[in-house]
């Protein structure tokens, strides 16, 4: 007991000494390579005059600063503390791949240059070009948007209906089979020329690769609902609008949510090809006009901004399956 | 039974059940498997009727007939004299596994009943009444997967409890519990059937769990299933397991079962 007791007394204190040790040493490390970086970028004469060096300069050596205050912040609030735990290694290794990217390409001009060109460029391209690629952003995420809630309300719905139905399976089964390996791009030229419009075509073609994993995942998900479970409500005196919306759906909802992770993966490639094919706007458009102009800092801007909205909203995703099957977190390796 | 009558205020509640020539068969390919052969048997209101039987003699198929889940191949089964086609919410079920919802909490695993009917909105109070009755307040918001299985068996029987059912069909519902706790929820499955005063139909195999239980046992033989007899045990309850009277009654229900080589 008094072991127990001296090790419980002991215990908090090891792990505080770490933190003391990491909450000075890994941001101060991590500080000095962003300082590294302002120094270099300033300071170590250039090959070639790029515009916004100073300002990169300055950037790196604020972050730097930022760093080194929210780390002296974390000493007082704790949960900044174990973003700053978590965080810092990463930032310290970017500001390393910055270094080494400036000191490649500005200052030692080792790499050709149309194509490698200074992270300084890239700065310019979000300072000079922002209205351009915001809108470019915008019109992604609603052609998107549009096409992929389409795509999943009638995946959801078709799957269900397949499950339920033995009829609707029956006829609908061996056309997903038949039509849903063929790649939604596949269909761009025909779409393009039956719609109206091309932003019609490509909300169809969105919706089309969306729809079909959702709704074969949807089916699954709800043919191997446990007819326990149907039994269950139907002698509690359970109507079939209620087994299909409060047995079926909640049920089969972890298989959904697969299939809509499919969806939004596969939604992502018809949106760009679309995009490049013939919408003339979004990120994809910006990506292609980017190429056709050899403006290839404009085009990492694009490749970067295209990231972030692909995994932001995959993270939305996320976030909602959390809220949805919370109920899974004690059963199911997340 | 009088005795138990007596012990029994509230009998009034339960159906009247009456199995009649019933005879049913599963189709495996273009062969029919007969699982039950002409049984007849009356349950008056109010009555615990073990049904005890080898497994997969078809004993939970005249459970699933009852609950109006299947209907029979021939013959009928009726509850106070009307025929028994379909579920209805005062025939409730009550399985081997717990098989509550695993995305619905306890709470809304209970009212399920409740909001199948529309009834939760006014009844909602009903919910916490069947926790209590089975012990699980403290448990409202757990999800099934934080419950132990006899934790999650009584969740499952109150899910049946709130909606006040006149006929309690439980199909082997202690058999994957420990025996332990299949002990304490023997002497708890009689008291709240003393208490709601329903008609009880058990089917088991465990002829200890069928005559500590049960008014009458109702013997099965192996598929298809027919009746071979009844064993009427008159004990008052509560019942005492050490009970002399009762080895009596299990050496007879081995008997019947063709067990009794081992007594």
């Amino acid at each position: 007991m008094a072991i127990a007791h001296g090790e419980r007394a002991r215990a908090p204190l090891a792990p505080a000494s770490i933190k003391a040790a990491a909450g000075y040493s890994l941001p101060t490390f991590a500080a000095v390579i962003w300082f590294a970086l302002g120094a270099v970028t300033f300071g170590w004469p250039q090959a070639q005059a790029w515009p916004y060096t100073l300002a990169f300069a300055l950037g790196a050596t604020g972050l730097g600063l930022l760093v080194l205050l929210s780390a002296l912040l974390a000493q007082f609030w704790p949960p900044l503390a174990q973003r700053v735990r978590t965080g810092t290694p990463w930032i310290a290794l970017l500001g390393g791949l910055f270094l080494l990217w400036e000191i490649l390409t500005a200052k030692l001009a080792l790499l050709p240059v149309p194509f490698f060109q200074p992270p300084q460029s890239l700065l310019e391209v979000f300072l000079e070009d922002y209205q351009r690629l915001g809108e470019s952003v915008l019109r992604s995420v609603w052609l998107l948007a549009r096409g992929y809630l389409i795509g999943a309300v009638a995946g959801v719905v078709l799957g269900m209906a397949m499950g339920w139905s033995p009829k609707v399976n029956y006829w609908s089964h061996p056309i997903l089979r038949f039509i849903g390996p063929l790649p939604a791009t596949a269909w761009l030229p025909l779409a393009f020329f039956i719609f109206p419009t091309s932003a019609s075509a490509s909300v169809f073609l969105i919706a089309l690769a969306t729809g079909f994993p959702v709704a074969i995942l949807t089916w699954s998900g709800v043919a191997s609902v446990s007819s326990a479970y149907y039994d269950i409500a139907r002698t509690l005196g359970a109507n079939s609008r209620f087994l299909i919306l409060k047995v079926a759906l909640p049920a089969a909802m972890p298989h959904i949510f697969v299939g809509l992770f499919m969806g939004l993966g596969a939604s992502f490639a018809v949106l760009v090809v679309a995009e490049m094919m013939g919408v003339k706007a979004g990120l994809g458009w910006y990506l292609q006009w980017a190429q056709g102009w050899a403006a290839y800092n404009n085009m990492y801007a694009g490749l970067l901004v295209m990231a972030l909205m692909c995994s932001g909203l995959v993270a939305l995703l996320f976030r909602l399956r959390d809220r949805l099957l919370a109920w899974q977190k004690g059963l199911v390796r997340w | 039974m009088v005795g138990s009558t007596a012990s029994n205020p509230a009998v009034a509640d339960g159906l009247a059940v009456s199995v009649q020539g019933l005879s049913h068969s599963f189709a495996l390919g273009d062969q029919h498997l007969p699982v039950l052969d002409h049984v007849d048997l009356d349950l008056r209101p109010g009555n615990f009727v073990a049904i005890l039987g080898p497994s997969g003699c078809g004993k939970s198929t005249l459970l699933r007939l009852a609950a109006g889940l299947e209907r029979p191949a021939a013959g009928r089964i009726t509850a106070d004299g009307r025929t028994i086609n379909d579920p209805d919410p005062e025939r409730v079920l009550v399985f081997q596994d717990p098989t509550l919802y695993p995305w619905r909490t306890v709470r809304a695993n209970v009212g399920l009943g409740l909001e199948a009917r529309g009834l939760l909105r006014t009844q909602r109070h009903r919910i916490d009444e069947a926790l209590q009755l089975v012990g699980l307040e403290g448990f409202k918001e757990a999800y099934p997967h934080q419950l132990s299985g006899g934790m999650a068996q009584r969740a499952s029987l109150a899910r049946a409890l709130v909606n006040d059912p006149r006929l309690l069909l439980l199909d082997e519902p202690l058999g994957k519990l420990d025996s332990l706790t299949r002990l304490s929820m023997q002497s708890e499955l009689v008291r709240l059937w003393q208490e709601k005063g329903f008609t009880a139909l058990l089917v088991t195999h465990d002829v200890e769990e069928a005559i500590f239980m049960a008014e009458r046992i109702v013997v099965m033989s192996p598929r298809p299933a027919r009746i071979l007899d009844e064993i009427v045990n008159d004990l008052p309850y509560p019942r005492h397991r050490g009970d002399e009277r009762m080895h009596g009654l299990r050496r007879r229900a081995l008997a019947l079962l063709g067990l009794d080589a081992s007594w």
